[in-house]
């Protein structure tokens, strides 16, 4: 290594953060047991189990009040649980309460329903806030670049990039809101009701996006939605919350199967039987149209939790 | 310390150097490779080679990609992963602004002082639009009375005057010790000591009573008015009582003005109260002037119309901080730090302008025979 390069690599090891970011190679990133929330009388989750399979995305449902978005933010760590042990990326959850971990918090990126995007700073400064927060040391101009084509993989046109969140719409404002949570390439990614307020247009879009990133980059995916639709078309398998627990958690063509009244009226009520329809109407054009097999061979092997 | 990615350099056969790419292309080890990247200096490539590289992200591939396409280089060795990866987000560079550009200095200046002049100039007609609006719903009031919202009205009765009993009586006891405290501290030196209760009485009674109070008044509930009727703005709410045939004029401002202008002379009052007992306190601890005899004396020295020129003052105090709260709370719009700018200005305007006013009054009053 010639002087100059060393000289480089003492400035850069200079500006980084000291943390050694690791890469999870076990099965399931997300590990709940046994998890108990309770705001004074009224009880979200009475021994709530649950398990993400790497890579695959995992749909959350459930009626209105039944916890989804508490279920993720006591994941994500924003909420204390009274009882049970959460583990993401095989790390116990408690140590979220250390503000200052970076490990797990550099390998998730995480979409609140409204974007929550800083309102004081573009997009673009939107998306290099992480970037900027974990790994300072990289080049700003570097730094740009990754929030440009973050922001346009994002499905966002480059103008977006200088804009402020309360210039865009509602729907672009959760693409630049993926596009910030997509900021550091994260292992795990978290969305609560990304297509909530979208038009079918602009969800079915998401939809397709969220899975082809999924594909392409290797993502877990904790995804909490009402959208049948999305259900259907991009879920690998679905988790179903009621009676304060994960009542089952498999593919849609198991869950029909499951003789439980919220189940059946949920998926095999009107709206249900539209989406499933969509789906098989979709199928069978691409089959008869490419003679090929299924496009997403469903993940029909066993379930966990109960 | 972590392991950063690298690259070394073979110098090919004429075509230009190729290339081998060492370590994990991650956006946590990238930062060496990306600056010697840009830093590169050693004339053509050819080829690029990451056959020999390990993990891959998005990050990496665009690094690698950028490269490749700045010095028409070929990618080879790549994996399924970094193939994948490079084909996602090839297409999307862009040449956008992260930050909003800052024009040069010779614009910016001129352009700051035009803006400032111009919103100057909307300001004062949309100040007086907001007044015109004020005096149109009052009207309507007056015609039909059962549209007066008592619950709001009573509700902000309280929280203007009730809630802050505790706060001004506290304020005023400790400025009516320290007036008559450093009064008598000067008066002492003519052997006037006995003027300390004029001092205490009148200041108290005709300046510091209701100014302070209206001061104490534009920190609570000016602010809160702003505040809280800024919010309501942002997330819709005002907007979506005009649809309903609600009037914000009639359900927001004209209850909170109400209990601001009512509340500023009771607590006005009180506060002038409270400020005597203070000096009466220290006055019978420190100069032995008996409680009872600086009571008694501040009702001989005390003309009555000091407390007439304190009972005008009072609302029109209270009318010019409730306004300027109401008024910047409806000017918010677009994002939460507005909330907190148009908070901020509508405590500052509240008390310079009553305090402006308040010089006004006293040399008024005084021209007009009530020294």
């Amino acid at each position: 290594m010639s002087e100059e390069e060393e000289h480089l690599v003492e400035q850069v090891d200079h500006h980084s953060r000291p943390f050694e970011p690791k890469h999870f190679d076990g099965e399931y990133p997300i590990v709940v047991k046994g998890l108990v929330n309770r705001f004074g009388d009224q009880t979200i989750h009475d021994r709530l189990d649950l398990e993400v399979r790497k890579g695959e995305i995992l749909g959350v449902v459930g009626g209105s009040g039944t916890g989804k978005s508490v279920l993720m933010r006591s994941i994500i760590g924003l909420q204390m649980p009274k009882e049970g042990e959460i583990e993401v990326f095989g790390r116990s959850a408690e140590e979220l309460l250390d503000e200052h971990e970076v490990d797990i918090r550099s390998r998730w990126g995480v979409l609140f329903q409204g974007g929550a995007l800083f309102s004081t700073l573009t997009v673009g400064e939107n998306v290099e806030v992480p970037l900027k927060e974990f790994y300072p040391e990289l080049d700003p101009e570097l730094r740009h670049e990754i929030a440009r084509y973050k922001v346009r993989l994002s499905g966002l046109p480059d103008e977006a990039t200088s804009k402020y969140p309360s210039e865009l719409s509602g729907g672009m404002r959760k693409r630049a809101g993926l596009a910030r949570a997509l900021a550091l390439d994260p292992e795990l990614l978290f969305l609560d009701e990304p297509t909530a307020g979208l038009d079918p247009i602009g969800a079915a879009a998401f939809d397709r996006l969220t899975r082809e990133l999924t594909d392409v980059l290797g993502l877990t995916v904790f995804l909490i939605t009402h959208d049948l639709d999305t259900l259907y078309e991009i879920c690998d398998r679905v988790a179903v919350l009621a009676d304060h627990k994960v009542i089952a958690t498999a593919p849609i063509p198991e869950l029909l199967e499951l003789d439980h009244p919220w189940i059946q009226e949920y998926f095999n009520g009107p709206r249900g039987r539209a989406a499933k329809s969509g789906k098989e109407d979709l199928e069978a054009r691409v089959a008869s149209s490419t003679g090929a097999k299924k496009t997403k061979a469903m993940d029909t092997k066993g379930k966990s939790g109960d | 310390m972590r392991e950063w990615a690298d690259f070394s350099v073979d110098e090919g056969d004429g075509g230009g150097a190729k290339l081998t790419l060492t370590g994990a292309l991650l956006i946590s080890s990238i930062a060496v490779l990306d600056r010697r990247f840009r830093e590169w200096s050693g004339g053509e490539v050819a080829e690029i080679d990451l056959s020999q590289a390990g993990a891959i992200d998005t990050v990496g591939a665009w690094t690698v990609w950028r490269f490749a396409r700045d010095h028409d280089a070929k990618i080879t060795g790549c994996t399924n992963e970094a193939t994948r990866l490079i084909d996602a987000i090839k297409d999307f560079g862009g040449e956008a602004d992260i930050s909003p550009r800052r024009p040069p200095i010779l614009e910016r200046v001129p352009q700051g002082v035009g803006n400032l002049v111009v919103s100057w100039g909307l300001g004062v007609i949309r100040l007086v639009g907001f007044l015109g609006a004020i005096i149109a719903s009052f009207g309507t009031l007056i015609a039909h009375p059962r549209r007066l919202r008592w619950t709001a009205i009573t509700r902000q009765f309280e929280l203007v005057g009730v809630s802050a009993l505790g706060i001004i009586g506290l304020m005023s006891f400790l400025i009516g010790i320290v007036i008559a405290q450093q009064g008598a501290v000067q008066l002492r030196q003519f052997g006037a000591e006995i003027y300390t209760v004029n001092l205490t009485g009148r200041l108290a009674i005709r300046e510091l009573g209701v100014l302070m109070t209206a001061i104490m008044v534009a920190g609570r509930s000016g602010s809160a008015f702003a505040a809280q009727i800024g919010t309501m703005k942002l997330t819709e709410e005002i907007d979506a009582m005009r649809t309903i045939g609600v009037s914000p004029m009639e359900a927001l401002i004209i209850p909170r003005l109400m209990a601001v202008v009512f509340m500023m002379i009771l607590l006005g009052f009180y506060s002038s109260m409270v400020a005597i007992v203070g000096g009466a306190v220290i006055s019978d601890l420190t100069l032995g002037i008996p409680f009872m005899t600086f009571l008694s004396r501040i009702q001989e020295v005390v003309p009555t119309h000091d407390i007439w020129v304190s009972l005008v003052k009072a609302p029109v105090f209270g009318l010019i901080v409730g306004v300027a709260g109401c008024y910047q709370g409806m000017q918010v719009e677009g994002n939460s730090e507005e909330v907190g700018l148009r908070t901020t200005w509508a405590v500052v305007q509240g008390i310079f302008m009553v305090i402006v006013l308040d010089a006004f009054f006293a040399v008024f009053f005084t021209e007009v025979g009530w020294g």
